[in-house]
Parts: structure tokens; C-alpha cells; sequence
């Protein structure tokens, strides 16, 4: 069944404002999704109804606070398939949870141990274990891309070995939307480093829906709550419960220990051990919320309506004069990054958001891939499951008006 | 290329009325202005916006001080010609008098030159400012 865009639309109440006198045309999901009017009303529910500190109150309030936050996070659990409510760890988002891990891996990792990350990272996912890899002594390996975008498969099988002591990639690229074949290269890693963990970089891929840690057979996977559907600074890192329930604690204080004296103390048990502090509750509750409206829809219609959206963008940007496609792997999602010749990314943006059209410009937190791209930064639409194809046409029309001026 | 000075400047933006003739003016003047040399283009001279970068040259020729500025992007290059029309070609003592942040609100174009506005124009004039008041 097709899905029903115009309703979906109808439940995200900033679609319909406009921009500079312009209906808003909202391509820039990749940097954050808008929020629909469910996850809107668990906020303003849980502030109005039964706002109070979780875990720790003797009343009513913290009762049912608790609870929500609690349920919030078997929500989580099932959304992703993970075997356990333990395994999910509260984050402050995508950042945070590769933080847990790499600074884990850094007490972890041996001199001479290899860390393997792609060209296309973002940040998020390259500073963290070059960082790591610099404190313990180990090696960065940088398995690199091809021409069109996708990763070099043949390069990561040869650069794993025994030495490899971790893995570290993205889902989807944010930059190219390239998707990796991640559950056939955790093939490769099992069976050539046995000893390797493999963290997924989830910030781009669980929002097109239907990731389940179990099938990708990974150790860790991360994602923010922003970036589907739900609150800004609430995110997830899942882990295996065995490896968690070990990890070097990252962030000592309350919530997360079982005895304390003043010269010393233990920490308590799964979750909360990683989790240290008054956390993000109407965060996870609000998470909760989106994952719940989104789970209302067909995960086969989400990708369908997605990958037309992207083929209508490929096939009008293949028309358009000037226009370079930057990222054309065979397996793409959400992400349409281009550069104009003769114009700059900054310029396209401005012009476009004159005319009520929102993307990104820009390296998109990866340098190093533009770099190895030779570009400056390049423009990005990206779309999501509210989008039309009248959108996509909208963004041809706003981009012939900004070569028109610009070249 | 002779700037024009920013009372014309104003006047031509005032007699512009929609946003895509403003901007194709502050377009044209950013293609008028001179490039810097690829050569030019040294890192120590650069400011690093978030969008786009920026590098300042400048120079001292007698009494008034010049500068020379780049962009990799247009529009900020035709702002940057409003900054030069402001600025190059005057004595310290006038660059530190004019009212940069006034001239941009009359134009209508104040949120380029805001300091949230990570496009390296607020840096560049407050390096300008300081050379002029270091001398
Ligand atoms: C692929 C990827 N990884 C990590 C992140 C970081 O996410 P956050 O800023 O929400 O922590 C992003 C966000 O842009 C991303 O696209």
C-alpha cells in the first residue's frame, strides 16, 4: 500500500509555516527530522502531568515518571530488537554514545592494535577513535571509498586481520547516503578478527526504519533521538549486554552506583550504571513517543515513498545543467549532496532559503571526505517520509532560479 | 573596480525592491570584485567561516590603509565589497568612525553581519577595526 504522504504531513504542525513569505520546503532531515504532533504532545504531557525526578522519589509523581521513562525504554528496546531492556543506555545522542565506547576502547586498546573506521565518517565517528587510537597507541586504518561513493569492499575484508581490535562505520553516510551493506561486512569481521568489536553508527540509518541489532549481528550501535522524530538531546546506545555490563564506566555520581563510602564504591547494575546523573526524561519519553507514531507506519512504504523521492531528485539533477551528483553508490537513502559548477554550496543555500527551500551546505561534519573529494563542501537536500515529490520538483525550480543568478 | 561609495550603495539597494534584485546587485558587485591570487590565498591570511572562508589582505599606502578580501562564495564576496566601500581606501581614523553595524541595518542586510552568522564577515571587520587601531 502506498503510503499517505498528505496525512502523514498533516501531523507535523511546522509544515505548514512558511519561510520568507514561502511554504517551508524542509529538505535538511540527515541534520535533524521535524517532530509530529504525537511525540509534541508526550512533552507537554509529561511536563503538565507527572513531571518529577525518576528512580529516587517516595510519591506518586516519581512513580509515574518512572514508569513512563522506564516504558520508554522497552520501546526503544523492541524498535531495535535488542534481546534485553538492560542493553539500551540513555545518551545525550549519537555523540555521546560513540564517546562511551571509544573512551572504553581507549583503556582497552594495546599498542599495535588497529581500529578501523571509513573515509566517509562523520566526526562523530573518526575523532573519537583517532583520539582513542592516539591515547592507547594503536592504529587508525581508514578503508577508503571508491569513485562512486560506496565503500571499497574489497579494501575492508583485506584490511582486516587478527590485529583488528575494532570497527567502527556508519549505517548510512550522512554526507553521500551511501548505505553500507553492514551486516555482510560484520561477516567478513567475524571471520577474519575474531576479537574485533563492531559499533554502528546509527544516526543516519534507524530513521528509514527497520534496523534490528540482532540480524546486523554488531556489538554496539548508536543513534540520536533528534534525527527521528523525536527531541533534541535524548539518543541510544545499544550494546551487547555482556560487553555493557563490563564497559568501563564513563560518568561517576548518582543513579549509577550500588554502594558508596567516602574512599570508595561500586557500581550498580545495567542500565543505569552507564548512566550517571538526572537523565533526560521527557527526552526518552518523547523518543518513545515518536517511535510509537512511527511504528504506525509500513517500514516497506517509508523506504518505497523514500527511494522515490531520491530517484526523482536523481533523475531531475541528471537534467540539470551544471549539476554534479556528489555520492552514486548503487545502495543510497535520504541523501541528495550536489555542487553546481561555477557556484559555491554557501550561495545555493542562501538562495534557496530565500525561496523558502531548507538544506545544508557545507563539509556536513566530514572534512576529511571532502578533502579526499576535492570539494569544498557540497549542498545537500535530504529527505524524510513527510516529503512529496512536489518538494523535490520545488527544489529544481528554487535551484534553476539561484544558477540563474549565481552563474 | 571603483567601489561605490556607501551612500550610493544605499541608494541603489533602496531603489531595489524585492529580494531577487537586491541580491543580484550584491551578486554583480561580488563578481566585480577583485580576486585575490590563488597565491594570495595563505592560510595566515584566512578566516575561516563555517560556510565559507574569507582571507584579508591588507596593506598601508600613506595615510589610508587598503585591504584586499576574498571569498570562495559570491554573495559573501559582494558583501565583503560593501565592507571594502566602508573601509579600503581610508585613514584609520575614518574606518574606526564608521558605523558598520548602522550601515548594514540601513541596507536591510544586518543578519549578515551579525555575530551568529558564522560566514566570517563580523571577523574580518573586527580585524579591519583593529588594525586601525594599532595603526
Ligand atoms: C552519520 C552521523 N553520525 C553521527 C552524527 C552525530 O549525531 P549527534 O550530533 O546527534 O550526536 C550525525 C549527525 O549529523 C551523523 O549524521
Amino acid at each position: 500500500m502506498a503510503l499517505d504522504v498528505q496525512a502523514i504531513r498533516a501531523q507535523f504542525p511546522i509544515l505548514s509555516r512558511e519561510v520568507n513569505g514561502k511554504p517551508l520546503v524542509y529538505l535538511d532531515n540527515a541534520a535533524t527530522t521535524q517532530k509530529p504532533q504525537a511525540m509534541i504532545d508526550a512533552l507537554v504531557s509529561f511536563y503538565t502531568e507527572c513531571n518529577s525526578n525518576v528512580h529516587r522519589g517516595a510519591h506518586a509523581l516519581s512513580d509515574e515518571s518512572t514508569r513512563r521513562y522506564e516504558h520508554a525504554r522497552d520501546v526503544v528496546a523492541g524498535f531495535i530488537g535488542a534481546a534485553s531492556r538492560e542493553e539500551v543506555i540513555w545518551t545525550s545522542g549519537t555523540t555521546e554514545s560513540i564517546n562511551i565506547v571509544s573512551k572504553g576502547m581507549a583503556q582497552r586498546l594495546q599498542a599495535g592494535d588497529e581500529v578501523l573506521v571509513t573515509e566517509m565518517e562523520h566526526h562523530a565517528n573518526l575523532v573519537t577513535w583517532q583520539q582513542a587510537c592516539k591515547a592507547a597507541g594503536a592504529r587508525l586504518l581508514v578503508v577508503p571509498i571508491l569513485a562512486n561513493g560506496a565503500l571499497d569492499a574489497d579494501a575492508f575484508v583485506t584490511m582486516l586481520s587478527e590485529k583488528t581490535a575494532f570497527v567502527a562505520m556508519p549505517q548510512v553516510s550522512n554526507a553521500l547516503g551511501t548505505v553500507n551493506p553492514v551486516r555482510s561486512l560484520i561477516k567478513e569481521v567475524r571471520a577474519r578478527s575474531p576479537r574485533a568489536l563492531v559499533l554502528i553508527d546509527g544516526a543516519q540509518g534507524v530513521a528509514h526504519g527497520g534496523v534490528k541489532v540482532a540480524d546486523l549481528d554488531c556489538d554496539f550501535y548508536a543513534f540520536s533521538g533528534h534525527k527521528m522524530f523525536g527531541p533534541t538531546g535524548v539518543g541510544v546506545l545499544w550494546g551487547r549486554r555482556a560487553l555493557l555490563a563490563e564497559w568501563p564506566v564513563w560518568l561517576t555520581g548518582g543513579e549509577m552506583i550500588a554502594e558508596v563510602s567516602y574512599q570508595d564504591a561500586t557500581w550498580g547494575a545495567l542500565p543505569h550504571r552507564l548512566e550517571a546523573g538526572t537523565p533526560h526524561i521527557s527526552g526518552a519519553v518523547g523518543l518513545a513517543a515518536a517511535i510509537e507514531w512511527f511504528q504506525t507506519l509500513d517500514v516497506a512504504d517509508v523506504q518505497a515513498h523514500e527511494k522515490a523521492l531520491l530517484d526523482r531528485a536523481v533523475a531531475l539533477g541528471s537534467e540539470f545543467k551544471g549539476l554534479r551528483l556528489v555520492g552514486a553508490a548503487p545502495e543510497k537513502i535520504g541523501v541528495f549532496s550536489f555542487v553546481i559548477e561555477g557556484t559555491h554550496p554557501a550561495d545555493i543555500g542562501f538562495i534557496l532559503d530565500k525561496q523558502g527551500v531548507a538544506i545544508r551546505t557545507g563539509d556536513h561534519c566530514a572534512q576529511p571526505l571532502m578533502k579526499r573529494l576535492g570539494l569544498p563542501g557540497t549542498a545537500r537536500a535530504s529527505f524524510s517520509v513527510y516529503n512529496t515529490l512536489d518538494e523535490v520538483d520545488a527544489l529544481f525550480t528554487a535551484l534553476a532560479k539561484a544558477r540563474d543568478m549565481l552563474v | 573596480m571603483k567601489l561605490p561609495e556607501p551612500s550610493e550603495i544605499v541608494d541603489d539597494l533602496e531603489f531595489l525592491g524585492d529580494w531577487e534584485s537586491r541580491y543580484q546587485y550584491i551578486i554583480d558587485l561580488g563578481k566585480a570584485l577583485p580576486k585575490l591570487p590563488e597565491d594570495a590565498r595563505a592560510d595566515e591570511l584566512k578566516v575561516k567561516g563555517c560556510q565559507s572562508d574569507v582571507w584579508l589582505l591588507p596593506s598601508h599606502q600613506g595615510d589610508v590603509m587598503t585591504f584586499q578580501v576574498d571569498s570562495d562564495a559570491v554573495i559573501v564576496r559582494g558583501l565583503l565589497a560593501l565592507v571594502m566601500s566602508a573601509y579600503n581606501e581610508k585613514s584609520p581614523a575614518e574606518i574606526l568612525q564608521f558605523d558598520i553595524d548602522g550601515f548594514f541595518k540601513e541596507l536591510d542586510l544586518e543578519r549578515h553581519i551579525s555575530p551568529t552568522r558564522g560566514n566570517g564577515l563580523r571577523a574580518i571587520v573586527g580585524k579591519i577595526r583593529e588594525l586601525a587601531a594599532t595603526g
